[in-house]
């Protein structure tokens, strides 16, 4: 963990090898472009779309794919493209706010369990096996049951169901740094618990919930899908790609076509998470690099 | 031994007794009064307090709870506010179509995974290996309802082998009823299959590179009676954890496909009564989840132990 550490962190020399071995790395290379691809045509479809996503247009029903319309249309007209490109922005929120929710809370009970020990570390990891037991899909139901349905309230459920993952994952990598002798020599130097969890043991498992983080978004991103698609989601007008797959089932017999491009820009947008997750873990871990 | 048992089962106990609090508490803050549900909104109030106190919706919820948890453990699971009969008559039938589906969906996976990862490992750092890899990392990222969508749309509506959703019921023979279930069990499998591979794969070139396997080597054995006899035998204790684990995602996902399929299993049980605000199925039919998904937990636990005598030994 330290040599983590210290290939991540000290000089502009170390950075810039770490950064070689980085592009040499064909995961992390392959995971990183599509994931720059996902966060690009998010932020280009917030100003530019070719057609405004939710605009019918009823003489242009299940168009073909053409120059005017370059993955067709669906039954009301609305531009395929356009809906994928703007469904690319609900993705990414989901992501990014339950996987936030999670490592904020999670880790910090994880961080906490490892500094105090005793009846604190048995509680957070009672709550963990708990929330573990609890299948993702159903609190997200049940959560849906009491608040209603919609993208916020499925980004909430999804992101309680990451705080145990974070917690359990930060609890253990913790307690390994907790054992090792830079802490015990900052703890005769007289640091409390929670100046040793900042300075010393937070720094060098960064990597770690950096890497389950990535994991973690693309969970949320299929988990989301998931909930849209089941019509607990997100809810009409908000282009969501998990909708776009429900309507397209109805539509199967007229244009089989419409299941595809949802489809394709979910396993897309997933694929090169878990790519840059495994990279990054590669490039982190140093024990693992040896046994390849 | 007999320590570590208990210590497991009590675990157990306590996460239902949690699990059953939560979903109790859920379904209170759950807006809607049942009464009125059932007579209508028009209802007289005279009406709708005489079948809240037969509901015993009157009661404190404390009370209320215990005689929930009194009555589960007498197998009595309340009655359905819209169906009008015991709750456990209807999750009797979907349960039926939705723990075939399950279990069909993990022999899959556990084939597949198993052909895949031992064929990877055997060909570490070459070809196969990295074919079965990037396969699995696909399989991975594939949404399961997906999958369902595409197998529908190639193999019920293109070529017409399958019908595009639906159960004939158990009744109308074991052939038609598994064939209704093929499609649906395979969009479940495909994503565990992959996970399972990898594992399965990871676990047989920790164990390739174990002593014993060496001393296996040297006197004699050929290559392939080390990988049958010795690895793969080694290797498959993490593969059983993994699948104990995978049950629960297995049966979450079948109902997300369930509805896919049209199947009227216990996803489309849970989502009629959602949205008819059923609490009393909806309450029962989480809590079976999550008993189930427990419950296979522990068993697997109580696997691995039984396997490696070590896990006993650290933890009791």
């Amino acid at each position: 963990m330290a040599e983590a550490v210290a290939a991540t962190r000290p000089g502009a020399a170390a950075r810039r090898a770490w950064l070689a071995r980085a592009l040499r790395h064909p995961s992390f290379v392959a995971g990183g472009i599509l994931t720059l691809l996902l966060v690009g045509v998010a932020l280009l479809s917030l100003v530019w779309t070719p057609y405004e996503p939710t605009s019918m247009d009823l003489k242009a029903r299940y168009a073909p794919v053409s120059w005017s319309h370059l993955l067709g249309t669906d039954r009301f007209g609305r531009d395929v493209l356009s809906n994928i490109m703007a469904g690319a922005q609900l993705s990414i929120a989901v992501g990014v706010v339950a996987v936030l929710i999670g490592v904020t809370l999670g880790s910090a009970l994880g961080l906490w369990a490892a500094a105090r020990k005793g009846w604190v570390e048995e509680l957070v990891m009672r709550f963990s096996d708990f929330a573990f037991a609890f299948p993702a899909i159903l609190s997200a139901i049940m959560i849906t049951v009491i608040l209603g349905p919609g993208a916020v309230n499925s980004i909430l459920a999804i992101g309680i169901f990451n705080i145990p993952v974070f917690a359990r994952l930060t609890r253990a990598a913790a307690n390994s740094v907790w054992t090792r002798e830079f802490v015990l020599a900052a703890r005769a130097a007289g640091k409390g618990g929670f100046r040793i969890t900042v300075e010393h043991v937070l720094p060098n498992i960064l990597s770690v919930i950096l890497v389950q983080a990535t994991i973690q978004f693309a969970i949320a991103i299929l988990a989301e899908a998931a909930l849209s698609y089941l019509g607990i989601g997100s809810q009409p007008p908000q282009p969501s790609w998990g909708r776009m797959l429900n309507e397209a089932q109805l539509q199967m017999y007229k244009n089989a076509w419409l299941a595809i491009y949802p489809g394709i820009a979910i396993a897309v947008s997933v694929l090169g998470l878990n790519l840059l997750g495994d990279g990054l873990r590669d490039l982190t871990d140093p024990r693992l690099v040896r046994q390849r | 031994m007999s320590l570590f048992i208990a210590k497991r089962f009590a675990t157990l106990v306590l996460t239902l007794v949690f699990t059953s609090a939560i979903v109790f508490t859920v379904m209170e803050i759950l807006p809607g009064d049942p009464a009125l549900l059932i007579l209508g909104i028009d209802a007289p109030a005279e009406a709708v307090a005489s079948l809240r106190s037969q509901l015993g919706l009157d009661r404190p919820p404390v009370e209320r709870y215990l005689a929930w948890l009194g009555g589960i453990a007498a197998g009595e699971f309340g009655q359905s506010y819209t169906y009008q009969v015991p709750v456990w008559d209807l999750i009797g039938d979907r349960l039926a179509i939705t723990l075939p589906l399950t279990l069909f969906a993990m022999v899959l996976a556990i084939l597949a995974a198993l052909a895949m990862g031992i064929y990877a490992a055997a060909r570490h750092n070459r070809a196969g290996d990295l074919a079965v890899m990037t396969v699995s990392q696909v399989g991975i990222s594939i949404p399961n309802f997906w999958l369902g969508i595409l197998l529908i749309s190639a193999f019920a509506v293109g070529l017409g082998w399958f019908s595009a959703g639906g159960f004939p019921g158990w009744g109308a023979g074991i052939g038609p009823a598994l064939q209704a279930l093929l499609l649906p069990a395979i969009s479940l499998a495909v994503v565990q299959a992959a996970i399972l591979a990898r594992v399965t794969r990871s676990a047989m070139l920790e164990v390739m590179r174990e002593d014993f396997v060496r001393t296996a080597r040297a006197k004699g054995l050929s290559r392939r009676a080390v990988l049958w006899r010795h690895v793969v035998r080694n290797a498959l204790i993490p593969v059983i954890t993994i699948t104990g684990l995978q049950f629960g995602f297995l049966l979450t996902g079948a109902i997300v496909v369930e509805q896919v399929f049209n199947l009227p299993g216990l996803g489309r049980l849970v989502f009629s009564a959602i949205s008819d605000r059923d609490v009393e199925v909806v309450k029962n039919c989480v809590m079976l989840v999550a008993f189930l998904v427990i419950a296979i937990n522990f068993a697997v636990d109580m696997l691995y132990a039984a396997i490696d005598p070590r896990l006993k030994a650290a933890d009791a």
